[in-house]
C-alpha cells in the first residue's frame, strides 16, 4: 500500500503548536500527579507498617483496590462513576463548574493509582530494615514517631529510591490513558492531528520520539539520584 | 502470412480468456478480495440508524444494507459466490488509516465526502445528505448556535463535527467548552448526567440518539439550518477505479430502481425521519444509466 | 447510580463472558509469547559478545520506554503500512503486547539469573561440574524459584493492561461491559461492575501467587 511522506505536517502551524500543548499537558499531568503521589504513597507506606491493626488494614484496603483494577478503569471510575457518587450538587460541581475537568480528573486517577504503587515500594523499603534497628532505637527511649523519623524513614526510602525511580517513569506513560476520557495530552494531540492531515507515521514517531526522550531524561535524574542516595554496604539494585 | 494469422489468432484467443474474472487481470480491492477469498467491511458500533451493533451483536443499518448490496455484485464480478463478508468496527479516528492500509476494504459508517479526505481516499456516489446538529437536554432552553456561548459541549475526537464546531467558536467567538469524548455513548453519558449542556454530532446519529434513549422527551435535536453540508457516502481506496466502477453501479441500480426508497424507509423511519425533496433529487441524478 | 439492575448483567452475560474470554486469550497468548521473546532477550542481555548485549540492552530499553497505549496504535495503524496487508486488531495488540511484555520478562528473568551468587557457581565449577550441568543443577532451579512469583505478578498486570485494547476495538471485557452499559442506559453501573470483576479476579490471582511463594520458598 502506498504512502506518502510528508514530515513538514509536524511543523506546520497549528500542528507544531498543538504537539507543544500535547507535550505540555502531558509533562503537567505527569509531575503534579507524581507529586501527589509520592506524599500520599508515603503515608499509606507508614500506615501499612504501623502498630495499629486497623490503620494498617485500612492502608492495605486501599494498595489492594488501586493496585488491582486496570488503570483505564480507574480513569473512568474517576470520571464517569465518582460524580455520580457525590450529592448531586457537588457532583454537578464536579462535572461543570470545576475548572478544566479532563486534566483535574486525570490528575486524582493517575495520583492515586500510583500512590498504591509507591506505598508498596515505601513499605517494601522499610521492611527490609532489619527489625532489631527499630527495637533498638525504641529500647534506648525514642518515641515510635522519633524511630520512623531518624531510623526507618532515612533509610527504608533510600532502599526504596531505585524502585520509585522505575514508578516515576511509569507515570509518564501512564499519562497517555488520559486520552480515554479526552485530555488532549501528547499521544491524545499526535492522533488528532494524523486524523487532520491523514499523516500518522510522521506524527506517531514524533510522539515515541518525545517519550524516549522523557524516559532517558527520567532514567538519568533518577540515576544521579540513585547513587547520592545508595547505602554504602547495601545491594541497591533491586528487582524492580 | 500463415506466422502473423496464428499470432493474431494467438492474441485474440488471450483476449477472449481473460475476461474481468481472470485473477491476472484484476488489481487493486477486487484483486485483494478475490485472493483473500473475502471482503471485509468496516463499520461503527454506535451510529444508528446507519451502522451500529444490532441486538444479535451484528453490525446492521441504512449503510451495513447497501454495502451488502455492494459485496453481491463483487460477488458476481467475480463469480465467485462463496466470498466471506468479514466485519472490522472502526472509530472516527481510525478509519481512515484502516481503509488505506487494507484492514478493510469499504468504510460503511456515516463518513462525510470532502476533498480534503479525497487525497488520501476515494467514495462511492452519495448516499445521505447529513448535516451537523445540536442535542440538548429540554431542560437547557438551547435553541440555536448562538445560546452555545460559553457552555460545555462535546464533540467526537476526530470527527468532521469536531472541525466544523472549533472553526464556528473562533468565528463567533462564542467560548464553548470543548469536551472531547471518544465517540456517541460518552457523550451522551455527558449530556445525560448534565457535565455537558450539548453534543454536537451528524443528524441521523443525533436523531437516533433521542429516540434511543431513556426518556426520548427530554432531549431535543435543535431544529433550524443545519451547521454544515455533509453528504455520506461509502469510503473505498484511492486509485481503484475497477472497484468503484462495481460499487457504484450496483448504487445507481438501487437508486434507479426505486429499492433505496424501502431501504431508507426502513431505517430512516425508526428515528422519525423522512426522504426530503434534496434526497430524492439526489437519488435521481445519480442514477446513472447501464 | 439509582436503581441498578442486576438483571441487566444477568441477560448480558453470554456479551460479557464472550469479552472476557478474548481478554483471557490475548493475556494467554501474550504471556507466552513475551516469555519466549524474554529468555531469549535474556540470554541476550547474558551474552559475552558485547555487540549481542548491547542489542538486547537497547531494546529493553527502547520498548520500556514507550507507552503501551502508542505501541498498540503503532501496530493497530502502521505496521499494515509496511507489511502491504491488512492485520486484525486483536492480532496487532497481541504483537504489540508480546514485543512490549517481552522487554519486562526479560529484565525479570536476568535479574533472576543474577539473583543466584557468584560464588555458587564457583563452587560448582570447582567441584569439577562442567558450565552447563552448573546452570542446570545449581543456577536455574535456583533463578527460576526467585523469579516465578515476579514473573506470575507480571502476568496478572498484563491481564490488567489487556483493557487497553478497547482503543482499537477489539471487543474485550472492558469494550463488552461499555457496550452493555450503553445500550442498557447503565454506563456508570457497568463501569462499577467491570472494576469489580477486575478487582475480584486480580486479587484473587496475587493471593495465589503470594500461598505458592510460601509454599516454595527458599
Amino acid at each position: 500500500m502506498r504512502y506518502s511522506w510528508k514530515w513538514s505536517a509536524v511543523l506546520t502551524d497549528p500542528y507544531f503548536d498543538w504537539i507543544i500543548s500535547g507535550l505540555e499537558l502531558t509533562l503537567l499531568l505527569s509531575l503534579i500527579s507524581w507529586a501527589i503521589a509520592l506524599v500520599l504513597g508515603c503515608l499509606i507506606g507508614i500506615a501499612r507498617t504501623a502498630e495499629t491493626k486497623w490503620i494498617r488494614s485500612l492502608a492495605a484496603a486501599y494498595v489492594e483496590c488501586f493496585r488491582n483494577v486496570p488503570l483505564l478503569v480507574i480513569f473512568f471510575l474517576w470520571y464517569f462513576v465518582a460524580p455520580e457518587i457525590l450529592p448531586r450538587n457537588a457532583g454537578l460541581w464536579v462535572k461543570r463548574d470545576l475548572p478544566f475537568p479532563e486534566f483535574w480528573t486525570s490528575v486524582v486517577a493517575l495520583s492515586t493509582y500510583t500512590a498504591a504503587m509507591v506505598a508498596e515500594q515505601v513499605r517494601a523499603g522499610i521492611e527490609a530494615i532489619p527489625r532489631g534497628q527499630a527495637n533498638a532505637a525504641l529500647a534506648s527511649g525514642l518515641t515510635r514517631w522519633q524511630v520512623y523519623r531518624y531510623i526507618l524513614l532515612p533509610v527504608g526510602l533510600r532502599i526504596a529510591v531505585p524502585a520509585l525511580g522505575n514508578e516515576f517513569i511509569n507515570i509518564f506513560k501512564n499519562s497517555s490513558l488520559a486520552l480515554s476520557i479526552g485530555l488532549l495530552e501528547l499521544t491524545s494531540r499526535t492522533r488528532q492531528i494524523s486524523e487532520y492531515t491523514y499523516q500518522p507515521l510522521e506524527m506517531f514517531i514524533t510522539a515515541s520520539a518525545v517519550y524516549f526522550v522523557i524516559a532517558m531524561l527520567t532514567t538519568a535524574i533518577m540515576m544521579a539520584i540513585e547513587r547520592r542516595s545508595r547505602l554504602p554496604g547495601m545491594i541497591t539494585r533491586a528487582t524492580r | 502470412m500463415v506466422w502473423r494469422l496464428a499470432l493474431s489468432a494467438a492474441f485474440l484467443a488471450t483476449l477472449a480468456f481473460a475476461g474481468p474474472a481472470s485473477a491476472d487481470d484484476l488489481y487493486g480491492t477486487l484483486k485483494k478480495v478475490n485472493d483473500s477469498g473475502k471482503i471485509v467491511i468496516g463499520h461503527n458500533a454506535d451510529s444508528p440508524p446507519f451502522s451500529y451493533i444490532g441486538a444479535n451483536g451484528k453490525p446492521e443499518g441504512y449503510t451495513i444494507d447497501l454495502c451488502h448490496r455492494v459485496a453481491e455484485d463483487v460477488k458476481k464480478e467475480l463469480k465467485r459466490p462463496d466470498l466471506k463478508i468479514e466485519y472490522v468496527s472502526l472509530t472516527p479516528v481510525n478509519r481512515i488509516p484502516l481503509l488505506v492500509n487494507g484492514t478493510v476494504d469499504m468504510v460503511c459508517a456515516t463518513t462525510t465526502n470532502n476533498f480534503t479526505r479525497q487525497r488520501q481516499v476515494d467514495y462511492l456516489s452519495t448516499m445521505y445528505i447529513s448535516g451537523a446538529r445540536i442535542i440538548t437536554r429540554a431542560d437547557t432552553g438551547i435553541k440555536s448556535l448562538a445560546d452555545l456561548k460559553g457552555r460545555p459541549v462535546t464533540v467526537n475526537q476526530g470527527s468532521s463535527n469536531e472541525q466544523i464546531m472549533k472553526a464556528l467558536d473562533e468565528q463567533q467567538k462564542l467560548g464553548i467548552r470543548f469536551i472531547n469524548t471518544k465517540d456517541n455513548p460518552q457523550a451522551w453519558a455527558s449530556l445525560e448526567s448534565s457535565r455537558s449542556d450539548a453534543h454536537v454530532t451528524d443528524e441521523p446519529t443525533a436523531y437516533g440518539l433521542v429516540v434511543a434513549s431513556k426518556q426520548p422527551d427530554k432531549y431535543l435535536v435543535v431544529p433550524g439550518p443545519r451547521l454544515s453540508f455533509d453528504p455520506f457516502a461509502i469510503v473505498v481506496r484511492r486509485d481503484d477505479s475497477a472497484f468503484r466502477l462495481v460499487g457504484n453501479k450496483a448504487l445507481a441500480d438501487l437508486y434507479r430502481s426505486g429499492e433505496i426508497d424501502k431501504i431508507y424507509e426502513k431505517w430512516l423511519s425508526t428515528i422519525g425521519m423522512s426522504m426530503d425533496p434534496e434526497t430524492k433529487t439526489l437519488f435521481k441524478v445519480q442514477a446513472l444509466p447501464e | 447510580m439509582s436503581g441498578f439492575d442486576l438483571g441487566v448483567i444477568i441477560r448480558s452475560l453470554p456479551l460479557l463472558l464472550e469479552g472476557m474470554g478474548v481478554s483471557l486469550l490475548l493475556t494467554v497468548l501474550a504471556i507466552a509469547g513475551g516469555l519466549s521473546l524474554g529468555a531469549v532477550l535474556a540470554v541476550l542481555r547474558l551474552s559475552r559478545l558485547r555487540a549481542v548485549r548491547t542489542f538486547a540492552a537497547t531494546y529493553v530499553v527502547l520498548f520500556r520506554s514507550l507507552p503501551l497505549l502508542l505501541l498498540i496504535f503503532w501496530f493497530y495503524f502502521l505496521i499494515p503500512l509496511f507489511l502491504g496487508h491488512p492485520i486484525a486488531g486483536f492480532d496487532a495488540a497481541l504483537i504489540a503486547f508480546v514485543l512490549f511484555e517481552a522487554a519486562f520478562f526479560c529484565e525479570i528473568i536476568r535479574s533472576g539469573i543474577q539473583s543466584v551468587r557468584q560464588g555458587q557457581i564457583m563452587a560448582g565449577l570447582a567441584t569439577g561440574l562442567p558450565y552447563g550441568a552448573v546452570m542446570r543443577a545449581i543456577v536455574l532451579p535456583q533463578a527460576f524459584r526467585n523469579m516465578v512469583p515476579v514473573l506470575l505478578l507480571q502476568c496478572i498486570n498484563l491481564f490488567k493492561s489487556t483493557s487497553l485494547v478497547y482503543v482499537v476495538g477489539v471487543r474485550d471485557f472492558l469494550t463488552a461491559a461499555e457496550i452493555v452499559g450503553t445500550r442498557d442506559h447503565q454506563l456508570t453501573e457497568l463501569y462499577v461492575f467491570a472494576a469489580l470483576v477486575y478487582f475480584t479476579l486480580c486479587f484473587g490471582g496475587a493471593r495465589l501467587v503470594k500461598r505458592l511463594e510460601r509454599r516454595y520458598a527458599l
